[in-house]
């Protein structure tokens, strides 16, 4: 049984005022989030991905469907009950959102306090978690002495301080540098490996998805327009908004603009092939060519890892005999994804 | 100047029930004007205990009294002051009618000072599972006591302001001090030694209430 279901859920705002038009933020999503996994949910601002994790924390309530936490039904229970439920559940925010008023022990503590632990097994489990999070030395600091990065660590430490099985990250690492960014993802990353814990992460960066998610989902307009595992999802979007959306943060596949520089810096033929870990190899790709004695030059590309899978685009400018370069690249095609942008 | 060496006990008695108002008004106007306030925040359009009807009655009634100028106010409550206090004049009922009027100001100052904590403090505290009575005590108060402290620093100056009529019912205090022994005796220096002694208590208010918020913001 999946930890977290979500049934053809959706969510809508309705209308404010009498010009404006009812708001569909969640648009019939259906997904399951297995224990352990680390489920990426990307898309564009505005795509509904803030507002489908509240659905699942209970913040916000579901217009319709389905939301199932372990088994148990969420939708249609009490706001006393679902404090319980969330208790069950951390949060980590873009802003971080520490309380200012309070020192780093406070924070963390206060999720415990909550819960009603007694004061003596808050105070260890305070120590516990700033030691987990690398921060004893700044437990009687306020959060305005912090950096960005040690602020998001303490609000890691406060979301799981009532050990919960599942952490949402509402783009968590979003507002800070790339090196505090890794820091911030090899945190998450050992919450998940070392303590089990079950991660929602929502993203419009790359970085992220590439380092810690096992599984990704793409929002478009309110819907969940593509789903699976990452490597699948990111080296073969199905869908044309996640193309356009993997085009964006996918190193390796020429803009339009950018095709046009091409166009104009190099002569001959442009195509450009798509490789995927295990079922084609770069040599054989240039060895076709160089067999057919083409003259070939590499003018962009990238390739990516994903969890030790690797895919990438190459573009090619080859030059020769017109005929020569339709048998060479027919010979590719049988192996790899060939398209011709001129 | 002789004058006003001869009024020195009417003067100092006079100063001891400017600060015995404006310390009675603060505690229970104080004390009023924070439920009101508290109550305008939690139950607004998407607060912590959303409730338009209790909203707009709130907002009905401050915005009825807030406007009434004090001067009129405090003759016009008379009947209430009567009814509550026992008597219509004198320095009590001079309290009741500050603290009646302070209350309404002090209200929308509190409002207006919950509403600058940020949104996102509020969700995370929820999403601890929190309840809306603990996050009001634990969160929201808390995080705008900087600014709280500053807001009623600044009505305890505008109390002081209006207690100085509340010698109109009877009451006392500086303001009634200047006017009977100065204004009307055409003692300008009697008139002036209240003026400078309420600037003596605005400007230690202001201090008091300036370091307060410093520490609690710790800028």
């Amino acid at each position: 049984m999946a930890l977290v279901t979500l049934e053809h859920v959706s969510k809508s705002y309705p209308a404010v005022g009498r010009t404006a038009e009812a708001v569909t933020a969640v648009d019939d999503v259906s997904l399951e989030i297995e224990a352990g996994d680390v489920y990426g949910i990307i898309g564009y601002s505005g795509a509904g991905k803030s507002t489908l994790v509240r659905l699942v924390n209970a913040l916000e309530p579901a217009t319709s469907g389905s939301i199932r936490i372990d088994g148990r039904e969420i939708t249609g229970l009490r706001e006393r009950e679902l404090r319980g439920i969330r208790l069950g559940i951390g949060m980590v925010f873009q802003q971080f959102e520490l309380f200012d008023a309070k020192t780093v022990r406070g924070n963390v503590a206060y999720p415990l306090k909550v819960a009603g632990w007694a004061k003596a097994d808050i105070r260890a489990r305070v120590d516990e978690l700033l030691a987990f999070v690398g921060l004893t030395d700044k437990a009687g600091a306020r959060p305005d002495e912090l950096s960005g990065g040690q602020k998001q660590r303490v609000g890691i430490a406060r979301a799981l301080a009532t050990r919960p099985r599942i952490l949402l990250a509402d783009e968590a690492t979003s507002a800070l540098d790339p090196e505090t960014t890794q820091e911030v993802l090899a945190l998450l990353k050992r919450v998940n490996e070392d303590q089990g814990v079950t991660i929602i992460v929502i993203t419009h960066e790359m970085d992220v998805i590439q380092s810690i998610a096992t599984k990704v989902a793409v929002m478009d307009r309110g819907r969940v327009i593509e789903h699976g595992d990452v490597f699948d999802v990111f080296s073969s979007p199905r869908h044309p908004s996640s193309q356009r959306f993997v085009g964006t943060v996918v190193k390796g596949v020429p803009s339009p603009a950018e095709l046009a520089v091409l166009r104009e810096r190099h002569e001959g033929r442009i195509v450009t092939c798509s490789f995927r870990d295990g079922d084609a190899s770069q040599a054989r790709v240039f060895l076709d060519l160089a067999e057919a004695g083409l003259e070939f030059e590499l003018v962009y590309g990238g390739i990516n890892d994903i969890r030790g899978r690797a895919f990438g685009h190459l573009t090619l400018a080859v030059r020769g005999e017109g005929a020569a370069i339709d048998r060479a690249l027919a010979a590719v095609a049988r192996h790899t994804d060939v398209t011709e942008v001129r | 100047m002789d004058r006003l060496l001869e009024l020195g006990p009417e003067f100092w008695a006079a100063a001891g029930e400017t600060l015995y108002m404006v310390a009675l008004t603060m505690l229970f106007g104080g004390a009023g004007g924070f439920l009101l306030g508290l109550g305008l925040y939690a139950t607004r359009r998407g607060g912590l205990l959303p409730n338009t009807v209790v909203n707009n009655l709130l907002n009905v009634v401050i915005n009825f009294f807030r406007p009434i100028p004090f001067i009129i106010f405090i003759a016009a409550v008379q009947p209430l002051t009567r009814a509550v206090i026992g008597v219509g004049i004198g320095t009590d009922a001079a309290i009741f009618a500050l603290s009646l009027a302070a209350s309404f100001a002090i209200g929308r100052i509190v409002e207006q000072n919950l509403l600058t904590v940020r949104p996102g403090v509020i969700e995370a505290a929820r999403s601890m599972g929190a309840g809306p009575w603990r996050i009001l005590r634990t969160v929201v108060v808390p995080e705008a006591l900087g600014p709280l402290i500053l807001g009623y620093t600044f009505i305890v100056i505008a109390v002081i302001d209006m207690s100085a009529m509340a010698g109109l019912i009877g009451g006392g205090g500086l303001g009634y001090f200047a006017q009977l022994y100065g204004f009307r005796q055409f003692e300008p220096v009697v008139t002036w030694a209240a003026v400078l002694l309420i600037v003596v208590f605005v400007q230690v208010v202001q201090y008091v209430g300036n370091w307060l918020a410093r520490r609690v913001l710790r800028r």
